[in-house]
């Protein structure tokens, strides 16, 4: 257990280096930066004219389908890691019902193809 | 106190705060920005209790894809903040009722929580030694075996959600051209192209 941690005190001290230079490069910005906003430097410029309307739209729902795929196949390949970890200790039980899971999701990615959810256009 | 005890702390006063900051932040998308540190510190914490695999596994798929996920629900809300603001005043009560009751049905669980006598044991017996083999390897021993039924119906849910989202998103747009590749590694000179011997002076 404590060597475990040990293991992982490098990653904690990177951490908080990243966290304290993070800070400082802002604080910095907020104590030394010169500051004098007037009306016009603070006003939205698109290219020299005025701005059409909000930034802020509706996505298409396509983007939504794409990552909601990677999600699905995320999870899958995480639950492949413990099965590869222990692979040499694993019971016959074990591995075939990977495979088994395995070929719920083939089906799953067969029917996606077919259908041409992995096509953008 | 140990650096793995000043380790705990930050990641819980991080956790905590981080949290909190999730429903007051009045921007939503900074609400999915605190959630997303919400999840670190609290992968944090999973690495100081020796689950490394379900720390890296939050960090992954949380972090990772359920925030996008989050951020494109609230991209595609087309969020309105003044109406938002607006809102926020009628809502009030029936929140704080539903916060009431919540916290009544916690304090009634936690108030009334105890072991069955056999329970640790029983949780100890199907569980590898921590001691000797490491948590991934462990997880990897139960899980396929042990738990196989819970496992499959794991691979059936991400089944049904890949299906469901294909049926419920999926709409093709018929004045899009696409591209068939087999009909064009099929198609040869004879079925595209027709030669014409014209003699000079005739024409077609």
């Amino acid at each position: 257990m404590d060597d475990l941690l040990r293991e992982y005190l490098p990653i904690l001290i990177f951490l908080g280096m990243a966290v304290a230079l993070g800070l400082v490069l802002i604080l910095a910005a907020l104590v030394l930066a010169v500051r004098n906003p007037d009306p016009e430097k603070v006003s939205a410029f698109e290219c020299g004219f005025n701005a059409f309307d909000d930034a802020r739209m509706k996505f298409d729902v396509r983007f939504y389908l794409v990552s909601i795929l990677f999600i699905i196949f995320d999870l899958e390949i995480a639950f492949l890691f413990p099965w590869a970890v222990s692979f040499g200790t694993l019971t016959t039980v074990g591995f075939w019902s990977m495979m088994v899971f395995l070929g719920v999701l083939t089906i799953g990615f067969a029917y996606e193809w077919k259908k041409g959810a992995l096509e953008w256009e | 106190m140990t650096v793995a005890d000043l380790a705990f702390y930050f990641f819980a006063i991080v956790a905590v705060v981080a949290a909190l900051l999730v429903v007051v932040a009045r921007n939503p998308v900074h609400s999915v920005l605190w959630l997303i540190l919400t999840f670190l510190s609290a992968a944090g914490m999973f690495v100081l209790m020796g689950a490394e695999f379900v720390a890296m596994l939050l960090v992954i798929v949380y972090v990772g894809a359920v925030a996008v996920l989050f951020l494109f629900v609230v991209m595609m809300l087309d969020v309105d903040f003044a109406e938002l603001r607006a809102g926020m005043a009628k809502y009030v009560p029936i929140a704080g009722l539903i916060g009431v009751v919540i916290l009544m049905q916690l304090t009634m669980v936690f108030g009334s929580w105890h072991m069955a006598d056999g329970a640790e044991a029983a949780r100890a017996a199907v569980t590898p030694d921590a001691a000797e083999v490491h948590n991934t390897k462990a997880l990897g021993q139960l899980i396929y075996d042990q738990y196989i039924y819970l496992f499959q119906a794991a691979g059936l849910i991400l089944l049904v959600a890949m299906i469901g989202a294909i049926v419920l998103t999926l709409r093709h747009r018929t004045y899009v051209k696409r591209q068939d590749v087999l009909a064009q590694m099929y198609r040869d000179p004879a079925s595209a192209l027709e030669l014409k011997d014209i003699k000079p002076g005739q024409g077609l």
